[in-house]
């Protein structure tokens, strides 16, 4: 096994062995959300016509807690090693940074499409779904959690301190993805919001990941992919640049 | 080619010097130690040694491998033992050494891996969970992770604070097996009696640079002597003895002796002055004499070379 495979094995164990915390829980408070929020606002929504609030809200919950735990992944990995001072059996071996990033990104990617499907299994005897473009869905899976798996490696790499990080994921992870359009259209939004959410780059993950199930979209999905993989690609090269300067990991 | 080759090392953290400009060749099969008090910079070279840390200025090559050119390279052919016990909580003893040996590439490595934990005593422990091991356990892991890919140069940071003497005994067997087999081994420890038995050249430190370079030997015959300690009943030092010897604490004489002639011509001059000798013992060299004295005279040299003290300084030399 090459030492990339290795990585991306450890750290797929890592969150595995802790599966209650890393995958059920997460699972299971967006199934809280659905229900809340359906229960609330189900008889004054309909975002699209013939789909159901509560059919809405699935692929943006899935999508949210996607973003969320692809970012916790690789943070939180990467913050635990450092602290506890174990990274140092990752850095004395011969590994590349690239090998380093593309093994946490993976790793990251594998938890969050595991969170996704552990949505839709659990919501599926209750919200039907169409799947009009699952091509579509599975590119913006894909896309959105690379995209917050690197941003997670960034911040795993930055802060020195548990309470940073969770200043990170409170202050930026959570306002960014809760105001992706994950409960609403931002077709309803004012104008200025609207041009507001239009900034966040989760946005237009969440947006082309409903796409996929409904067909419709506030933004055309090609627009969506291209500017979500330019988001993902910037962060990564920000990330590979971080890494092999060995920025706060080698001093 | 020396096993590792250290040229004009700098490194600064901020306003703090930790290596300023240190220069080092360990050849291959060496035994060799790193001494000198904390914050001399051990830690800091040990570290640039395997890319933990990156030098402001010079080179480091392991095996003639540049460890920032030819990182892979490099780093394949040295094992690391932190100073500081760290561990994976999420996994076991034996998933650790599977996990550091694919790092490395390597996929089949379990008669390795056991023949490790033997020699290590822990065999006992293979499926324990690494929070379940003590201190010094931990620490033996430690060392078998940094020896899964075999690797040429093995370096240990102070490997035996916290274990236990019988452990210690074990730890330094293997590791002399292993030089012996040609592994080259560096070494630092605060245990210079440790040092003394097993180094054959030692490095002394100070404030980032090297203050002292040769082998045990030398080092021991230059800086320390052996002596002969005496303490007398109520009698004094007869005179022939007085101009070398010095007076120790509780009635003890220290009198310099270089062979066994010299001891039986003391003992001898004491007979004559019919001196009652209460106790008396013959003290080898040791490594912390030469240690204290190196030290000792570094800091002088420092407070001679600071501006604005040289006459304060007259007095106490």
């Amino acid at each position: 096994m090459s030492g990339f495979a290795t990585l991306l094995y450890k750290e797929v164990l890592r969150f595995w062995k802790v599966g209650f915390q890393t995958v059920a829980a997460p699972v299971l408070s967006t199934l809280l959300y659905l229900l809340v929020f359906a229960h609330a606002l189900s008889s004054h929504v309909q975002v699209f016509p013939g789909v159901t609030y509560m059919q809405f809200l699935v692929p943006g919950l899935a999508m949210m807690s996607m973003l969320q735990n692809a970012f916790a992944n690789s943070s939180s990995s990467l913050i635990q090693s450092k602290i506890t001072g174990n990274i140092v059996f990752i850095l004395l071996p011969p590994l590349a940074p690239a090998e380093l990033f593309l093994a946490y990104l993976l790793a990251a990617i594998v938890r969050a499409m595991v969170v996704g499907a552990g949505v839709f299994l659990a919501t599926v005897w209750m919200v039907p779904l169409p799947l009009a473009h699952p091509f579509w869905a599975l590119a913006f899976a894909l896309v959105g959690s690379g995209l917050l798996a690197a941003l997670g490696i960034i911040a795993g790499i930055w802060v020195e301190k548990f309470d940073q990080l969770a200043a990170f994921q409170n202050f930026i992870v959570m306002p960014l993805t809760f105001l992706a359009g994950v409960f609403y259209s931002v077709q309803t939004l004012p104008p200025f919001w609207q041009a507001v959410s239009r900034l966040n780059p989760f946005f237009y993950a969440v947006d082309g990941f409903r796409y996929g199930f409904f067909g419709e979209a506030d933004v055309a999905p090609a627009a969506s992919l291209a500017i979500a993989t330019g988001a993902f690609a910037a962060l990564s090269w920000l990330t590979l640049f971080l890494l092999q300067r060995g920025y706060k990991l080698r001093h | 080619m020396p096993a590792v080759d250290v040229r004009g090392v700098e490194k600064r953290f901020g306003a703090v010097c930790a290596l300023a400009g240190v220069t080092l060749a360990i050849e291959h099969g060496e035994f060799f130690g790193l001494l000198g008090p904390n914050g001399a910079g051990k830690t800091t070279l040990i570290s640039a040694i395997g890319g933990l840390a990156i030098p402001d200025a010079g080179s480091l090559a392991v095996m003639g491998h540049d460890v920032r050119r030819d990182y892979r390279e490099a780093r394949r052919a040295v094992g690391i033992v932190p100073q500081e016990i760290v561990f994976d909580p999420f996994f076991t003893v034996r998933e650790t050494l599977e996990l550091q040996s694919g790092y490395f590439g390597l996929r089949r490595n379990a008669a390795w891996i056991d023949e490790l934990l033997e020699k290590l005593a822990l065999t006992g422990k293979a499926n324990a969970n690494m929070r379940s091991l003590s201190g010094g356990m931990k620490r033996r892991v430690m060392v078998a992770q940094a020896l899964v890919h075999r690797p040429p140069v093995i370096v240990l940071d102070e490997p035996t604070a916290g274990v236990d003497v019988e452990l210690r005994q074990t730890l330094w067997t293997f590791i002399r097996s292993l030089n012996a087999a040609g592994h080259t081994i560096l070494l630092t420890t605060h245990y210079l009696e440790e040092a003394q038995q097993l180094c054959s050249r030692i490095a002394m430190m100070k404030d980032g640079r090297i203050v002292a370079l040769d082998s045990t030997t030398r080092l021991l015959a230059a800086f320390s002597e052996r002596v002969l300690r005496v303490k007398l009943d109520r009698c004094e030092l007869p005179q022939v003895l007085t101009a070398t010897a010095t007076e120790e604490a509780g009635g003890w004489w220290r009198i310099p002796v270089q062979g066994s002639a010299h001891v039986e011509d003391a003992l001898a001059h004491l007979r004559e002055a019919g001196a009652a000798i209460e106790s008396l013992e013959v003290a080898e060299p040791e490594l912390e004499e030469v240690f204290v004295k190196i030290m000792r005279r570094e800091a002088l040299a420092a407070i001679e070379m600071a501006p604005g003290v040289p006459n304060l300084l007259g007095q106490f030399k």
